[in-house]
């Protein structure tokens, strides 16, 4: 039973798994589904590649994934992305980005990737908080939390980052926590096979940052059973009144549309339309 | 069978609360981080179900199905 045996996912690492995140983080637990996800489609490791940023989701794929994998500035990672996918349209590209990543300091460039519907899968880990630089408010944190920067309750409303990527226009948005381990991974095998902008979002716990801001300081174990307790199908949330699903967190697939054009598609197609218009 | 390793594990517990059958469980002993692992209890009662695998957060856990 403690004999050293091979992970299943090993396969997918260059070298000994070996995340440094804190006990209990989250990330390990969405590094699986992304991982799970691509051995469920069986598709060909080398076709991906990762883009992350600065923060502790960035180390989900970076230095470990054995495939290429950019490491690139805090809050830039769609852009980079961006350009990989338009320059190399046939490999998935996959970004993992954190919360403050996404929503504060990348916000512009996460507006419009969703607007233009560019193919991208993007793995956001909402851990509600700035957890690499030792705990300060995201723009996700919840309203009255009393973070590194705001010791009298936070006095600014929180993005629901799955809404937001919804009016921007992203064709692709689920919302799992760690706790939905299984419906993650689905929904992240899904995401890669959507030709489109993808938006997964993943309520995952920071027992050490954001486990101090709610009083379950390193519990990562009474953080995933909140989750367990506080989720909601969106199916039946839709039947609740908002005050009945205040304190919940609404999950699920929220939009999946195939009929928006895709941005390196349409890409393509003006290429096309100039080239014939100049050979009229 | 459940395969933990117990050098990579972290301590987190997560294993333990996840487990629909209860049967894993802390040891008292610690490993080379200075936390305790956890350990099968009744191994007969385990369904196999793979969620002590995937949930933790540091692929310390391999659940293998065929050789039971
Ligand atoms: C341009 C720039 N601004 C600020 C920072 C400092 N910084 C590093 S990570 C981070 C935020 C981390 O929060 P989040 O994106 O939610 O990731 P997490 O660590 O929570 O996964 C900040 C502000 C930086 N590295 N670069
Ligand atoms: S600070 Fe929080 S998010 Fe970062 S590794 Fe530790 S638990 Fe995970
Ligand atoms: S989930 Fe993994 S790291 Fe946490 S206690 Fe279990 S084996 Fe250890
Ligand atoms: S495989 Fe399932 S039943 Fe068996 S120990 Fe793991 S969590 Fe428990
Ligand atoms: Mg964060």
């Amino acid at each position: 039973m403690e004999k050293k045996i091979n992970h299943p996912l090993q396969k997918y690492f260059r070298g000994p798994i070996n995340y440094t995140t804190c006990p209990g983080c989250g990330n390990g637990i969405i590094s699986q589904a992304i991982l799970w996800a691509i051995e469920d489609l069986a598709m060909d490791f080398d076709k991906f590649a990762f883009v992350s940023g600065i923060g502790c989701s960035g180390w989900i794929p970076s230095p470990s994934y054995n495939t290429d994998v950019l490491h690139v500035t805090h809050g830039r990672s769609i852009a980079f992305a961006t350009g990989l996918k338009l320059a190399t349209p046939n490999i998935k590209v996959i970004v993992t980005a954190g919360d403050g990543d996404t929503s504060a300091i990348g916000g512009n460039h996460f507006i419009h990737a969703c607007r233009r519907n560019i193919d991208l899968t993007m793995i956001c880990v909402n851990n509600q908080i700035y957890g690499m630089t030792g705990g300060q408010v995201a723009p996700s944190t919840p309203y009255h939390s009393k973070t590194t920067t705001t010791p009298y309750g936070s006095i600014e409303r929180p993005f629901d980052l799955s809404q937001v990527a919804i009016s921007a226009g992203a064709t692709m948005v689920a919302r799992w926590t760690t706790f939905q381990a299984r419906q993650l991974r689905k929904s992240i095998a899904k995401a890669i096979l959507h030709n489109g902008f993808s938006f997964i979002e993943i309520i995952s716990q920071c027992p050490v940052q954001y486990g101090k801001v709610i009083g379950k300081r390193n519990n990562a174990v009474d953080m995933l059973m909140d989750y367990k307790n506080r989720s909601i199908n969106v199916r039946k949330a839709k039947k609740l009144s908002p005050d009945e699903v205040k304190d919940k967190i609404v999950v699920g697939e929220f939009i999946e549309d195939k009929q928006v054009p895709e941005l390196t598609q349409e890409v393509k197609r003006l290429r096309k339309e100039a080239v014939s218009r100049c050979q009229k | 069978m459940v395969y933990i390793d117990k050098e990579a594990c972290k301590g987190c517990g997560i294993c333990i609360s996840v487990c629909p059958k209860n049967i894993l469980a802390f040891t008292k002993d610690l490993n080379q981080k200075g936390v305790p692992y956890p350990k099968m209890i009744d191994e007969d009662k385990c369904t196999l179900c793979e969620n002590c695998m995937i949930y933790c957060p540091d692929f310390a856990v391999v659940v293998k199905k065929d050789d039971k």
